[in-house]
């Protein structure tokens, strides 16, 4: 067993992607496990506080995704609690969370991220959505890419071709949530960098190409086994896969991000990769982009979570 | 099979603070736990050389017995023999499918239809053509249309898959003038009857219904389970065959699983020997119309303009209609967001209808629970109205749904999007 004290794997969750993070939870808790770390899984629920208070603080791993997992909310519970924890603090979860604030971060220091408006259903409402989206299509142009301004898995997310597909999708997009991005559709090669602090600063890991079998990366291709094919290292010149890189570990930086992120991107047909959104609990399941570009890298998750943990617990100590 | 982002949002709904409206799962808090107990610990002190060993692949003889006299109680005289006790009925009804179909063999159930039922019949590429119910149950005219227009594109119709009584998802029975006209059509047209019954004898208002297999004998394949009627946890079910359907039936049960479970079947059989079981289904009974009180109540006093929905005199389920536009699909996150949960009317549909209905459970929260839970949907339904005004998306309306929807309570018989019916 390892001397970490008790670890607590954070999985579930009420988000729209409970499934996803119980996904994830399993894998990480089996990978710690099978490197000697004694490991708890738990819920975010009524009785995850009490558990933390009773039995010491120890270390916890979230693996939530969505609101409350990502948006800080659970981690500041963690602070409160003097809980040490692997990942981002509860500030910097909230401006990475939502996409419209992560994206005005890293423009301003110069990273390109497709141009976008977000704009709550009562815009809508209150102006008359046609005319609101006649002024987003005028200046953004089709195709677009319509997706809630927070939340994962491209749930209530889709690409828009025609104008007359877009009150659907911004139905489809406020079910998942309040405010919606709609953001200018660049077409090229989705990649993915995850990035990882053990220590030593934050480290890119080898760049994953994704090729959904059907041409979307929705939540089917994200989630079932072979509907997606993954490249590593993506097939895209040393050029666009060093600017891409460069990218995930700057988002990292400037957002202030600890730990672990994952950075997904887009390159179009100039090289040029485009900052999509950023992930402060990357998904971590069997068909996940972080484990797939760990394992390419010849890094075991259980001993790169283990080093994460490490990391955590000596800011306690320190 | 496929990650779906519909099966995952299931996930939450299986939290406490989520209003489930979704499963259907057996209120089991009623059962008496102890006695349970102790027919169980009995059955091992007692018995254990035989229900912990192998057993007979069409079923313990002794329980075949006592499912006759259960079946008894809806019209049915049947001999044991031509009893098998299979893993619940859903296996029954995956060995009956095995038996007749061939990939791309047509079975005519439905509209809508149960869930489990049409995951097996795609599991046997089975081409699944659905016939619109009214609030009478099944239409007898439809049925007939359905069946000429099957066998007009060159095809034999394998079997009707129906859910006479209490109808999961739709709520409905099928009327007692209706059943022989049923029977005489599948019966003239050479289709095999697959009767599915597991609420029969979980009605509010009267005697069982006398089911289909009671009058008729030689074409109808009749399934029941216990998992209703006592506890869904033995997996203990049946199909009563005719003789030349049983002994295939047996052989491929023998095929899949060798015997059912002799643990489950024992214990069973020792209940309803032991136990007062038919006062057991009573309590159920009130149970599931206290229930099923509560949530009509509070869908008349919450839902808004528009909604429509099945008023069931037994069973589980509700079958709602929402306002017109609205898709209960897209719909789903916000109630999961919401905290209460349903299942869309498109997983009751081998086509992709349903879009504008959804099921409703009331068998397991309890009556404070299922208000409450009516009142999130109610107001996530508000909200998404609000939602589709403002962005003009109206969803498509459907033509030929089937049993779309019901009118509300108390009104004609309608078969939602597709006219008036014929009764």
């Amino acid at each position: 067993m390892s001397d970490l004290g008790r670890v607590v794997v954070l999985a579930g969750g009420l988000s729209h992607e409970r499934e996803v993070s119980l996904r994830s939870g399993r894998q990480v808790a089996d990978a710690l496990r099978a490197v000697g770390v004694d490991v708890d899984l738990m819920d975010a629920d009524a009785a995850l506080v009490p558990s933390l208070v009773a039995e010491g603080p120890g270390i916890v791993f979230p693996t939530l995704h969505g609101a409350t997992g990502e948006d800080g909310a659970i981690r500041q519970v963690l602070e409160l609690l003097g809980v040490a924890y692997v990942g981002a603090r509860p500030a910097a979860c909230r401006i990475a969370f939502d996409k419209p604030c992560a994206k005005a971060a890293v423009a301003e220091v110069g990273i390109p991220t497709p141009p976008s408006v977000s704009l709550p259903h009562t815009t809508f409402r209150d102006l008359g959505a046609g005319q609101v989206l006649d002024a987003i299509v005028g200046r953004l142009r089709l195709p677009l890419f319509v997706k809630p301004a927070r939340g994962g898995s491209a749930l209530g997310a889709s690409i828009i071709h025609n104008a007359s597909e877009l009150p659907e999708a911004m139905v489809a997009c406020y079910a998942y949530g309040d405010t919606a991005l709609i953001e200018q559709y660049i077409d090229g090669v989705e990649i993915a960098v995850s990035v990882v602090d053990t220590g030593a600063g934050p480290a890119a890991l080898p760049v994953v190409e994704i090729v959904p079998d059907l041409g979307v990366y929705d939540y089917r291709a994200r989630y079932s086994a072979g509907a997606t094919v993954f490249h590593v290292p993506a097939r895209i010149p040393p050029g666009p896969m060093g600017a891409a890189t460069d990218i995930a570990i700057r988002a990292h930086q400037t957002l202030g991000l600890r730990d672990i992120s994952r950075t997904d991107l887009i390159v179009d047909s100039a090289g040029i990769p485009w900052f999509l959104e950023v992930n402060v609990a990357p998904g971590m399941t069997e068909t996940s982009l972080l484990p797939v570009a760990a394992a390419a890298a010849g890094m075991d998750l259980g001993i790169l979570c283990r080093d994460l943990l490490q990391v955590a617990a000596s800011r306690i100590l320190g | 099979m496929a990650t779906s982002e519909i099966r995952a949002l299931f996930s939450v709904a299986a939290r406490p603070e989520v209003v489930s409206l979704a499963g259907g799962m057996p209120h089991l808090a009623a059962l008496p736990m102890d006695a349970v107990a102790e027919v169980v610990g009995e059955l091992v002190r007692q018995d254990g050389m035989t229900a912990l060993q192998y057993g007979s692949g069409q079923g313990h003889p002794a329980l075949r017995e006592q499912i006759c006299e259960v079946m008894s109680l809806e019209g049915i005289t049947a001999h044991a023999d031509e009893v098998v006790v299979t893993v619940g009925s859903q296996q029954a009804l995956d060995l009956v499918t095995r038996i007749f179909i061939d990939p791309g063999d047509v079975i005519i159930a439905e509209a809508p239809s149960y869930v489990g039922a049409l995951g097996t019949f795609s599991a046997y590429q089975a081409d699944v053509v659905q016939v619109p119910m009214d609030n009478n149950g099944l239409i007898p005219d439809r049925l007939r249309a359905a069946i000429e227009s099957v066998r007009a594109s060159g095809r034999t119709a394998k079997f009707l898959y129906t859910v006479p009584n209490f109808h999961n998802p739709a709520g409905v029975s099928l009327v007692e003038q209706r059943r022989d006209r049923i029977l005489q059509i599948c019966h003239e047209a050479g289709l095999l009857v697959l009767e599915d019954n597991p609420y029969g004898l979980l009605g509010f208002d009267a005697d069982p219904v006398p089911a289909l297999r009671s009058r008729d004998a030689r074409n109808v394949v009749y399934l029941g389970s216990f998992s209703k009627t006592f506890a869904p946890g033995f997996r203990v079910g049946w199909a009563l065959a005719p003789f030349d359907v049983r002994e295939k039936l047996v052989l491929a049960s023998e095929a899949a699983v060798l015997c059912p479970p002799s643990f489950s079947q024992l214990a069973v059989s020792r209940y309803l020997a032991t136990q007062p079981w038919q006062q057991q289904i009573k309590v159920y009974r009130e149970l599931y119309r206290e229930r099923r009180d509560a949530l009509l109540e509070a869908l008349t006093e919450y839902m808004p303009t528009g909604t429509s929905w099945t008023t069931p005199a037994g069973g589980f389920y509700v079958w709602l209609t929402l306002p017109p536009g609205l898709d209960a699909k897209a719909m789903l996150p916000r109630a999961i967001t919401a905290r209460v949960a349903y299942v869309p009317g498109t997983a009751f549909y081998a086509n992709g209808y349903g879009a504008s209905c959804l099921r409703l459970s009331y068998c397991y929260p309890p009556p404070d629970q299922l208000r409450e839970g009516v009142r999130r949907l109610a107001e996530v339904i508000t909200a998404e109205l609000e939602l589709r005004r403002t962005f003009g998306a109206v969803a498509p309306t459907e033509s030929e749904a089937g049993l779309g929807a019901l009118p509300a309570p108390a009104r004609a018989a309608r078969i939602i999007g597709s006219g008036d019916s014929d009764e």
